[in-house]
């Protein structure tokens, strides 16, 4: 019962899934084939990502992030969280497990929100394809409005948040 | 080749840490095991449901939707389907381009890019489990509206 409760939403879709294939053979035989290959994707990125973050975990302390991403670290912790996102690769569920380490280890909660959207849009190595296809006109624009939005979003978000909220965010044990 | 980047850079690391410190290591390992088997249920339903979306979803489809409207309405479209759905860059890229080539307004291209990137309505109950309800719709709210105003700003300077 606590599995089901746990899987309920994957659980729903493969029957949504199943029925499809008995509609329509075709596409559900698609759906199955597609699914299959993202949990493939998924098992070949998501170890070694696990894996730095428990180390990450174990060995650097919490003072080390304070002092960088901290509440105090001002203008040096906004531009670092942009950096460590904009070199990161991978969807964006996948900045979701770096960030809860941040939250765990005291990071200012302004400077994780720029880092997930840093992730989502200033992907470096994305940048560069983007502007062989959409054109250096289109990638520099949309990357410099990016980043402004960016931070407002991460200001207001914070701003918009109350502190008991936080407060949930920053105390919730997802892993101890 | 990230990924491989990423196996070599995280196994060096753990030989690093093996050697220095055996239990430290052990801990490690048990805290990687522990975060993943947390959200395992959120990330299978998730990527249970880009599978079931986007085989509905082909490009063909959303290239008619988006190819046949202009304006607000052709934005609001792209917008909405930028957000539901889950293209990888290099493949979201070439497909912006040539429907730009195709006839596509360049805003209508911008907003669907930057929702595409920025808002995640799929990924939404495994952001929400990480962040809770609030910061969760609030970030992709507001990352929403902003697709519109990149998109206008994009749409003054490419011309």
């Amino acid at each position: 019962m606590k599995f089901f409760k746990r899987y309920v939403l994957f659980i729903l879709i493969i029957l949504l899934d199943v029925i499809i294939l008995f509609v329509n053979k075709q596409l559900g035989i698609k759906i199955f084939i597609n699914t299959t290959s993202n949990f493939l994707n998924m098992l070949g990125v998501i170890p070694p990502i696990f894996l730095l973050l428990g180390l990450l975990d174990t060995w650097v302390p919490r003072e080390t992030i304070i002092k960088y991403l901290g509440e105090k670290s001002g203008i040096k912790g906004v531009l670092l969280s942009i950096f460590l996102g904009s070199a990161a690769a991978g969807p964006l569920y996948g900045a979701f497990p770096v960030a809860e380490v941040m939250i765990k280890k005291g990071a200012k909660f302004s400077n994780i929100l720029i880092f997930l959207g840093a992730w989502s849009t200033l992907k470096i190595p994305m940048f560069l394809f983007e502007m062989t296809s959409l054109g250096t006109k289109f990638a520099i624009t949309r990357w410099i409005v990016d980043v402004i939005g960016i931070i407002l979003i991460a200001v207001l978000t914070d701003k918009l948040i109350n502190s008991e909220e936080k407060q949930r965010i920053y105390s919730r044990k997802l892993w101890s | 080749m990230f990924t491989l980047i990423l196996y070599i850079i995280s196994i060096a690391f753990l030989i690093v840490s093996l050697y220095k410190d055996k239990k430290k290591t052990k801990m490690a390992l048990m805290k990687s095991w522990k975060s993943f088997e947390n959200i395992l249920p959120a990330f299978a339903g998730v990527l249970a449901l880009i599978g079931l979306v986007l085989t509905i979803l082909t490009p063909e489809i959303i290239s008619k939707i988006i190819g046949a409207n202009t304006g607000f309405l052709g934005m609001f479209i792209t917008s909405i389907i930028g957000s539901i759905t889950l293209i990888p860059g290099f493949v979201a890229f070439p497909l912006a381009a040539s429907l730009i080539q195709r006839g596509a307004g360049v805003m209508q291209i911008a907003v669907f890019i930057s929702t595409l990137m920025m808002v995640g309505f799929v990924t939404l109950p495994l952001e929400i489990s990480y962040f809770g309800k609030r910061v969760a719709i609030l970030r992709n709210a507001l990352s929403y509206i902003f697709s519109f105003i990149v998109a206008l700003i994009i749409g003054m300077v490419v011309r």
